[in-house]
């Protein structure tokens, strides 16, 4: 029954290819892919940006996180062509080897990672939380990675790291007298959080 | 994992997008926030023809005090309302409910209108909806229509905005003075969709007395059910108040099922042990 | 000197790539290969009529479909069953699926059609429009239903019996009989799964020109892979070669191979000569890939007024699910290591692994220990209760004693060799729990608040771990002549921190600094004889490897450099990379020169490799290459032990139900874990930290919900519910480091051990918290609730030394009822 395809001319229409143009860690990327095309998929296979992995394809694990207008959201709980035009930081665009962001340093130092897989997650998520919350308690930090899943770590070792990336940011802050150095990321949006009425750019509308 | 083909629309207003959804009508979904549409669409529950995208219909994107109460646009995000302080002011039981809902990372995205459009039983801001009295409107290329809370829901995943309807907003009403809420519920973990989930609005009179005691709940029926509690509680003031026999109450008004997180009686027991909490800290809120 | 390495909280190496997003697993690799969809039955049982493919070929995208006739008609053994990797003489009806459906499915997700296309969603959507017709057969779920034999899995095995073992030590009977007390209890333990956040994923590169085969495989075993790969396509192993890239977690479910889609993903790649790849998404990862845990047990146990073991007469039922082409490994640790620290009196184990239509269960962490130390920690609290004492304190009364090892416990381990531990200090481990925990101030605690209406308990167990199980690991060594040092071994990594201490134990080894070191695994162009990670053995196996190749190359480095510094090499030392004379520091010379110089040349190529060319060198009186010497300054060499090294650990919990929501919450759990000499004290308590949680995750949240058709009804990480963070407690650890005889390192594994006691810590915990027996485990809040009402009906009997304090008047009675039926006093 070996059966090889017909070849079958043409695209339907229901995948016809769109467009889809981000700035994706500072950087203008653009693809041409079908609407269906979700996010993490458009991100590690268009564009080859693999660190951003893929844990359940259905929102709960956290692995896909990314930064969306500096806001954390689930990359594979979005398509690709609804983002375009925005702009998304992956952990690559957190910092490279040599330029480590705080959360990566700390995550490192404390040894908050095993097999890695759903590490990135953790870092966009915690980068983002610390933008707004610099000085997090413990349960503030347990707390802000609980909706990420991790089956190494047992988490007493990320919330370690949460909290070491928080001193790591005030050092590099006390010493340089401003944001790190050398780290070029966007900041995390404005929210309508003093009496806005209206949904800006937070609403990614 | 991965959605089935379909068209893609994306309207950058209210007219072009009632025009689209006029054309394509049932066989279309629309995408707001998406958070609960695309893991149906990954994992092949649904395959609509066509999606029609409203991220771009900014002037959907929005959370306003008005009417005594609180209107929610279709593209706000959950997020959005959380953190609205006007809204906190005027309706505290939404941040209350909202905080509840999944975690930060989904509500940065979720929208609090698709979520009443989901129609998910066990979806927070249904039994918000119901208990405050509220009302979606619902806007197709020939009218608009508002629909009441309580003709909103018509059973699991099913709401009342048919084919070639956008559901454009919600209204949250107010609830009069001296009326304290809360939300509680009992979740397996942090996070997950609740076993129960009580949202309860109770009011007194100048003199601390109930007058006014009701709840709405979550996951214990196939729309959100709404119970008035006063029966048990009247007149009673705050620390006085029989809280469980109010949740007694309504044990004898909801008929939970069982499913694979909770037994049909642990469900209806927490019922019982919720609507006492959330009605006690409710209370405790108002007076 | 070098500061030693060894012993250290060494940073991990890897992880800067990983942060980065940097690391390569399988899924980032191959990003132009075909991808692969499986259509799977969606029945638990089911003969397969007919598969018709004609919808899917009009799918734009689509390259090929293969069913299990299209494996047959390419001739070889890629259709043929998959084999059966651990044979034993007690499996007597081993059964293994095909890697395509032939006639007859018994699982739910059993892959039936292969689809390959452009992408993976053209993939699935060819896959969606294929109709397979089956006729349905009725299925067998659940432990309790294949033992009842109504109806069967395999038609052949009308009893559902894989494999029946019985072991026993001393006269059971005898013993049994003569001992004045005796207890029996029934106990069930449902299943979980490894759930690693990376499924499994397989990309096959096919090299018509060379005829070669490139296997990426998201394994715990890739020569293992490898060997399997080259038999069942027909090739030279020398032809093929398989590389575990960074794998996203294993947790036991991948050492299982080969999985349908390692035969498979290559036999596509050289039909098509594409390039193929196939990446689990997570709900076939619940319906495909394997489960443990699953038992019922009975245990009769016999004992003295001091609560001493006399006789323990175990027998248990064990769910294999639907094949089992692991063999019975799992029931067979079961019934060994259920013994624990302690010393049994007669031992008498058997068991009966069961078929069911369910997915195949094969290790996942633990590996069938957590049942057993359920089975053993449960009697000991049941002892305890009986006769009123202490639960720490029956325990003590039963510990094999330092003075004792080893241990000969006359049994046969799951390697086949006799179970005998080989070190330990099982009362000191306890003393240092008690510590840790404030043993009896926690008993105090728990009393007081039940006073208050709170109900608070606490809960121990112990248990031993057989780790660093044989046959073999080895490693290559080499000084390259940039003085860097290249280790390879053949076993795999999913996130232990092997590229970490190996490194470690080769700096230290060869005294180079721990920079200098750079450690590949799992490859099997760099090393090609080993045997996986599974059973706590990679740091025991591969790590002592390490150091025994090391040691080679070190002694040739300081043979090489006795010669070029005119000295005696046990005069020698190598410290930061330079060889020198000891309280001469002056005369000395690099490793990377003695590397240069290991390598004699004709041709330079590059500036210190002049040093090594034939006009350079002076010694004419011998051949360049020696008699007994290779060219290079590197080493091979393999660690093969007797036998396991054992090691140990025990668990506290302190627990808080809520009495009315039922809501069960942890509030300490603390940890004293003895592997021995700790490499990287950071590494092992992130082992442990990891392994506690799957264990909360085992005790309290995670089971596979199927129903009676065999569908698994929270295939989904929304349903299944593993801990977050918010469900997983701060652990508090101590250590101890009772040093193995039986490797040069003196270590013994730890990957394990963190999930073992959960269930049995936990079920003592609830107990004590509820003052009513718990023999079943996981536990939700709603089983819970349902327990605390049959409790309340007097179905389920009171703990005695709950009774005083918190049975009401109906409970009372229900507890006497109760003894009468369990605690039965014997005359003596």
């Amino acid at each position: 029954m070996s059966t090889e395809a017909r070849s079958t001319p043409g695209t339907a229409d229901s995948d016809a290819r769109h467009d889809v143009q981000l700035t994706v860690n500072g950087v203008p990327r653009g693809a041409c892919v079908p609407a269906r095309r979700l996010l993490s998929d458009f991100l590690r296979h268009d564009l080859r940006l693999t660190g951003t992995h893929v844990g359940c394809e259905h929102g709960v694990c956290g692995a896909c996180t990314v930064l969306l207008d500096g806001a954390p959201v689930r990359s594979c709980l979005l398509l690709a062509v609804t983002v375009s035009g925005h702009e998304v930081t992956t952990v690559e665009g957190l910092g490279g080897p040599d330029d480590m962001h705080p959360v990566q340093q700390a995550f490192q130092e404390c040894h908050g990672l095993q097999c890695g897989f759903c590490t990135p997650g953790f870092l966009t998520t915690a980068a983002a939380y610390l933008e707004e919350n610099p000085d997090p308690t413990e349960d503030e930090a347990r707390e802000a990675i609980s909706g990420n899943l991790c089956r190494c770590t047992g988490y007493q070792n990320i919330v370690a790291s949460v909290l070491r990336a928080a001193a790591i940011t005030r050092d590099r802050q006390a010493t340089f007298g401003h944001d790190t150095p050398g780290v070029s990321r966007p900041k995390v949006a404005g929210r309508p959080d003093e009496g806005g009425t209206t949904a800006g750019a937070g609403a990614g509308a | 994992m991965k959605p089935s083909p379909f068209a893609y629309t994306a309207p950058s207003s209210l007219d072009e997008a009632l025009a689209v959804l006029a054309e394509v009508g049932d066989d279309a979904k629309v995408l707001a926030g998406g958070q609960s549409l695309l893991p149906i669409l990954s994992m092949r529950l649904a395959a609509p023809a066509h999606l029609v995208d409203i991220n771009r219909i900014s002037e959907l994107a929005y959370v306003r005090v008005e009417d005594g109460g609180v209107r929610v646009g279709a593209l706000a995000r959950h997020v959005d309302v959380e953190r609205s302080t006007e809204a906190h002011t005027v309706l505290p039981l939404l941040r209350q409910a909202l905080q509840l809902v999944a975690h930060p990372v989904i509500r940065n995205r979720g929208t609090t209108v698709g979520s009443l459009a989901h129609a998910d039983p066990s979806g927070e801001m249904t039994a918000v909806l119901a208990l405050t009295g509220g009302s979606v409107e619902v806007v197709s290329s020939t009218g608009t229509r508002t629909v009441p809370a309580a003709e909103f829901f018509l059973g699991p995943l099913e709401s009342a905005v048919a084919g070639g309807e956008l559901a454009v907003s919600a209204h949250f009403p107010s609830f009069p003075e001296r009326t304290g809420t809360a939300f509680v519920e009992v979740a397996r973990r942090h996070g997950d969709y609740a076993m129960c989930g009580v949202a309860a609005a109770v009011t007194l009179d100048a003199d601390g007395a109930v007058v006014s005691a009701r709840a709405g709940y979550i996951s214990v029926g196939p729309t959100p059910v709404l119970l008035d509690l006063t029966a048990a509680v009247s007149g009673a003031s705050v620390t006085a108040a029989d809280w469980a026999a109010a949740g007694e109450l309504a044990q004898s008004q909801t008929e939970p099922e069982a499913d694979i997180h909770a037994t049909a009686d642990y469900r209806r027991h927490l019922v019982g042990v919720l609507t006492a909490r959330a009605l006690a800290e409710a209370a405790g809120r108002a007076a | 000197m070098t500061t030693r390495l060894f012993g250290e909280p060494v940073l991990r190496v890897e992880d800067v790539k990983l942060v980065t997003g940097r690391g390569h697993y399988l899924d980032d690799l191959g990003h132009d290969a075909l991808a692969a969809a499986f259509v799977r039955s969606p029945h638990a049982h089911a003969r397969v009529l007919d598969i018709d493919v004609t919808g899917a070929l009009d799918v734009d995208g689509l390259v090929a479909i293969y069913t299990y006739e299209d494996l047959v008609a390419s001739g070889g053994a890629v259709a043929d069953r998959l084999p059966l990797l651990i044979p034993h003489p007690a499996l007597h009806a081993p059964r293994t699926g095909y890697p395509l459906a032939r006639d007859e499915v018994n699982h739910v997700g059993e892959p039936v059609v292969m689809v390959v296309a452009r992408d993976r969603y053209v993939a699935e959507d060819a896959a969606e429009r294929i109709m397979v017709t089956y006729d349905f057969l009725p299925p067998v779920v659940g432990v309790a239903a294949a033992r009842a034999a109504d109806r069967c899995v395999h038609e052949d095995v009308p009893d559902n019996v894989a494999a029946h073992l019985k072991q026993e030590v001393g006269d059971v009977d005898a013993a049994m009989a003569a001992a004045p007390h005796t207890l029996e209890l029934d106990l069930s333990i449902e299943r979980s799964a490894s759930m690693p956040m990376e499924g499994k994923g397989v990309l096959a590169r096919w090299d018509a020109a060379e005829g070669s085969m490139r296997v990426y495989s998201s394994t715990q075993t890739s020569t293992s892979v490898r060997a399997a790969v080259a038999a069942r396509l027909g090739l030279p192993l020398s032809k093929v070669h398989c590389i575990a890239p960074m794998v996203g977690g294993g947790f036991g479910v991948k050492i299982m191979h080969p999985w349908p889609e390692e035969v498979l993903v290559p036999w596509a790649a050289r039909e098509l000569d594409r390039e193929v790849k196939w990446v689990e998404d997570r709900r076939e990862h619940f319906v495909s890939s394997a489960h443990e845990r699953g038992q019922l047990q009975t245990v009769q146990v016999g004992f003295d007024d001091e609560g001493r073991l006399l006789a323990l007469d175990v027998r248990f039922w064990h769910d294999n699910g639907a094949y089992t082409p692991y063999g019975i490994i799992v029931p067979i640790i079961t019934s060994t290591q259920l013994l624990g620290p302690y010393k049994p009196g007669a031992y008498r184990v058997e068991f009966w692994s069961l078929y069911t239509n369910t997915v195949i269960v094969t290790p996942y962490r633990g590996a069938g220990r957590p049942q057993a130390c359920f089975a053993m920690e449960r009697t000991m609290d049941a002892i305890a209760e009986s006769l009123g004492i202490d639960r720490a304190e029956v325990r003590a009364r039963n510990f094999i004693t330092p003075a004792e090892m080893p241990y000969d416990h006359q049994l046969t381990f799951q390697d086949g060799r006799p179970l005998i531990y080989d070190s330990g200090d099982f009362p000191a481990s306890l003393d240092k729990l008690k510590k840790l925990v404030g043993w009896e101030q926690t008993l105090a605690e728990v009393e007081a608040a039940r006073a208050e209406g709170r109900r608070i308990g606490v809960g121990l167990a112990c248990y031993v771990e057989g780790t660093g199980v044989g046959p073999y690991e080895g490693a290559h060594v080499v000084v390259e002549s940039s003085g860097k040092v290249k280790v390879a071994t053949g076993l795999t990594t999913q996130g232990q921190g092997h590229f970490t201490v190996f490194a470690q134990i080769a700096a230290d080894e060869l005294g180079v600094p721990l920079a200098d070191v750079e450690v590949v695994t799992g490859d099997t162009r760099r090393f090609g004889y080993a045997v996986g990670t599974f059973a706590s053995r990679a740091a025991v196996m591969s790590g002592n490897a390490v150091a025994l190749a090391s040691r080679k190359v070190r002694a040739k480095a300081l043979r090489i450099a006795g010669d070029a510094l005119e000295a005696d090499p046990g005069d020698l030392e190598i410290v930061d990379g330079v060889v020198r004379v000891k309280g001469s520091p002056a005369a000395s010379i690099p490793l990377a020169t003695v590397a240069v110089l290991s390598n004699p040349l004709r041709y330079a190529f590059d500036e210190a490799s002049k040093a090594a060319t034939q006009f350079a060198v002076g010694d004419t009186s011998g051949p360049p290459v020696r008699e007994d010497d290779e060219p290079g300054l590197e080493g091979t060499d393999y660690y093969s032990p007797v036998g396991a090294t054992f090691a140990n650990g025990m668990h506290a919990v302190v627990v808080e139900t809520d009495p009315e929501t039922a809501e069960i919450k942890v509030l300490r759990y603390c940890v004293v874990h003895d592997c021995g000499p700790l490499i990287n004290p950071m590494i092992v308590e992130g082992q442990v930290h990891g392994g506690v949680a799957q264990g909360v995750g085992g005790a309290l949240y995670e089971r596979m919900e199927y129903d009676e058709n065999g569908q698994l009804l929270n295939a989904s990480f929304m349903d299944f519910l593993m801990p977050y963070a918010s469900e997983i407690p701060h652990i508090e650890i101590d250590h101890l480091e009772t040093r193995s005889p039986l490797n040069p390192l003196g270590i013994k594994g730890a990957g394990e051990a963190g999930v073992i006691p959960s269930a049995a810590v936990f079920a003592s915990a609830i107990e004590d918290a509820e003052g009513f027996v718990i023999t079943a485990m996981p536990i939700s809040p709603s089983e819970l609730f349902e327990l605390r009402r049959r409790h309340v009906a007097g179905d389920i009997p009171s703990l005695r030394r709950a009774g005083s304090q918190r049975a009401g008047p109906d409970e009372v009675v229900a507890q006497d009822v109760v003894e009468a039926q369990t605690n039965q006093e014997k005359p003596t």
